[in-house]
């Protein structure tokens, strides 16, 4: 075994997607990192897991049965645990195409997005209309609603920040989105879908704050143009699971001399003058005889997902998730092999909207004939969380296996890490694409190397090859 | 886009066919040398650990009509604390395994990747053993630490090609690449359908690639970056 170096830049702790991105693009920028990981793999939170692992993590199961042998080979199986698929049009892909990792991972499309209206079993489930045709051919409204719509849709696609003439009469900054929908007199229930399925707020918080207008019509815009750039639906997906994402901007950071560790525990963090000046670790693989690899090196910055520094962070709110394995598409959807359907939470009593992402074999993540879906939402209630997500389960129909653990808490850092230079990131939250991670991997670069983080140019790099 | 095998055909009905390579063995046996040898036709004695090639490519015509293009996949040092990720064997269609004949310890590294290999890649992936540094033990027999009669006995067991070769020297370096290629199922990968073009030419595939030259509304066409 070589031996680790006896200073790094940065210390990168677990292999979750935002760590993996940071991770990469210090690595290309030149930084030296030691990229560890307390797991056997890669994705920690953001892996994709095999049914057999699955079965286990959350013992569904009777000591003694193998009931995952009745769904064909584990390792055909790559279920996600985290609910999101990425914007077309959105800054994960953005930095994807950036760095090259596109070169690791193919995607393909969600084939539809899809809202609900109404609740139980006679509820509308209707594709989110995504531009001013679609909204005129839409039954989520009646006739004259369907013209109003129209017009909103027409003015949020001609609009543009720097053209004043485009931004019929309302200055966006200071206005709420309540004034934008009364002006163009849409509906509540037409606001309802707006608001959710195409903005995508988990919430109605947006609706009266002052100066949202501008973020709302900014996240319906991206809505619309991540739509148009494939068609189907505004979403992707990458072959195999969301597991490779993580994976492929570990190799980025590889590519340019990142270091890779799993199975490295940190024994001790180790701080000068209040600042992180180095760590204590050792690596041992499970069932490893003896002590492992212990070491001790020396970094001037730690970049963590919260788990590993738990005195750092606080809890801001549970997710609650089931993941289910179905052998059919969900009724309503036109037999779409994939898509999302969100349902939003006025529409089923609740504060927090309730999504169902769903892929299936055209993504190779089960074999042919399984569907997995996921429906999650945060919770709002300390007891009875299964009951939370009825209404997803509800849309499902028959559902071959299901997965569902305690809330899940998600966490965010209680300090910046200016002061010790120890930088935690926050977890995934319960939106349904990577919009507020990549928020997180920007904000945790900025304040980490006090600059802004320019993803574009980065593959042309100085010094590096790219062969062909 | 990374994908293989491609299918394909050239004017006049010629077969060509994509696959992904993947190299594995203890560091510092010279898998990075012996890539750099048969793509570029280099060597360097003091080669630092791999930084920056996220895989090079060769082609090898094979005979008159037909063409394979190996897309060689390095390991970026992942491998040094047992870190490859399940991506990097991910449609691998061959695999080099190399050791050092000088050092008998990373013969028996390289057994534990043939077993990695097989329970990690797909079931017909065409592994090849490579000892490497022939030119040491040529200029000095003594320094051997492997004999060739051994590895050669446990490659034919395994069911592995094999060849000793020589980064620096250039010897069977060629050989082994050729030998891969004659094994590769390139009938197969030139049919239409087989395992997948790139995801941009699939149903439902997206070439995000394209997105710079095409902004709005691609409709998933595209073809290979390769």
């Amino acid at each position: 075994m070589e031996e680790i170096a006896s200073e790094y830049d940065v210390v990168v702790l677990g292999t979750g997607l935002t760590e993996c991105i940071l991770s990469g693009v210090m690595s290309v920028r030149g930084k030296k990192v030691l990229h560890m990981d307390r797991n056997d793999h890669y994705g920690g939170e953001a892996a994709s897991v095999n049914l057999e692992t699955l079965f286990k993590q959350y013992g569904n199961y009777q000591a003694g049965t193998e009931p995952w042998k009745k769904y064909g080979r584990p390792n055909d199986w790559n279920i996600d645990l985290v609910p999101k698929l990425l914007m077309a049009n959105g800054d994960l892909t953005n930095i994807l195409v950036s760095t090259d990792v596109t070169r690791y991972i193919e995607f393909k499309q969600i084939a539809g997005s899809y809202v609900q209206q109404g609740n139980g079993p006679r509820a509308t489930v209707a594709k989110v209309p995504s531009d001013a045709g679609e909204a005129l051919r839409s039954p989520l409204m009646g006739l004259f609603e369907k013209r109003r719509a129209r017009n909103f849709l027409t003015w949020v696609g001609n609009f543009d920040e720097n053209n004043p003439s485009t931004h019929n009469g309302m200055n966006l900054s200071q206005t709420t989105m309540k004034q934008v929908y009364d002006k163009y007199g849409l509906e509540a229930t037409t606001r309802d879908f707006i608001g959710h399925s195409m903005a995508l707020y988990p919430t109605d918080e947006h609706i009266n704050q002052k100066g949202m207008a501008k973020d709302c019509i900014d996240r319906i815009r991206l809505y619309v143009n991540s739509m148009a750039r494939y068609g189907k639906s505004p979403y992707i997906y990458p072959l195999y699971g969301l597991g490779e994402l993580p994976q492929g901007f570990a190799r980025l950071s590889a590519i340019y001399g990142g270091t890779y560790m799993l199975n490295a525990t940190v024994d001790e963090v180790k701080y000068e003058g209040g600042k992180v000046s180095g760590i204590k670790a050792t690596m041992k693989e499970r069932g490893e005889e003896g002590e492992g690899m212990k070491f001790e090196t020396k970094c001037k910055k730690i970049l963590a997902d919260p788990s590993y520094f738990p005195d750092k962070a606080r809890v801001v709110g549970h997710l609650v998730k089931a993941i289910c394995i179905l052998n059919h598409p969900i009724d309503k959807t036109d037999n779409a092999d994939s898509l999302q359907l969100i349902i939003p939470q006025s529409q089923v009593g609740r504060r927090h909207d309730i999504y169902v992402a769903m892929v299936s074999s055209t993504h190779n993540v089960c074999p042919k004939g399984y569907y997995i879906a996921i429906v999650s939402t945060i919770s709002e209630s300390g007891a009875n969380h299964h009951l939370e997500l009825q209404p997803g389960l509800d849309r499902l129909g028959k559902i071959e296996e299901q997965f569902m653990g305690p809330p899940i808490p998600i966490y965010e850092p209680l300090e910046s890490g200016v002061n010790d230079q120890v930088f935690i990131s926050r977890s995934y939250d319960a939106s349904s694409h990577f919009e507020t991670m990549t928020d997180d991997v920007r904000d945790i670069y900025r304040r980490a190397e006090g600059e802004e983080l320019k993803v574009e140019g980065l593959k042309d790099g100085a010094g590096l090859q790219y062969e062909e | 886009m990374a994908t293989r095998p491609q299918q394909g055909g050239r004017p006049g009905g010629a077969r060509f066919a994509q696959f992904k390579l993947v190299l594995l063995g203890e560091s510092a046996v010279g898998k990075s040398s012996l890539v750099l040898r048969f793509v570029k036709d280099q060597f360097d004695d003091y080669r630092e650990s791999t930084i920056g090639a996220a895989f090079l490519t060769q082609t090898i015509a094979l005979d008159d009509q037909t063409t394979v293009k190996f897309e060689i996949w390095d390991t970026a040092g992942q491998e040094r604390y047992k870190s490859l990720a399940p991506m990097y064997y991910r449609n691998a269609n061959c695999a080099v395994v190399v050791y050092d004949i000088t050092q008998a310890a990373s013969l028996d590294k390289a057994k534990s990747w043939v077993k990695e290999l097989q329970r990690q890649a797909n079931d017909n992936i065409v592994i090849a053993l490579a000892g490497n540094k022939l030119d040491l033990v040529t200029e000095q027999p003594d320094k051997r630490a492997v004999p060739t009669a051994d590895a050669e006995a446990y490659a034919k067991e395994a069911n592995l090609l094999f060849f000793e070769t020589s980064a620096k020297t250039a010897e069977n370096v060629k050989e082994l690449f050729a030998s891969i290629a004659k094994k590769l199922p390139i009938e197969q990968a030139t049919q239409r359908g087989v395992r997948g073009g790139p995801a941009g030419g699939r149903p439902g595939g997206v070439d995000l690639g394209a997105r710079a030259e095409s902004g709005t509304a691609a409709g998933g066409a595209g073809g290979c970056q390769c």
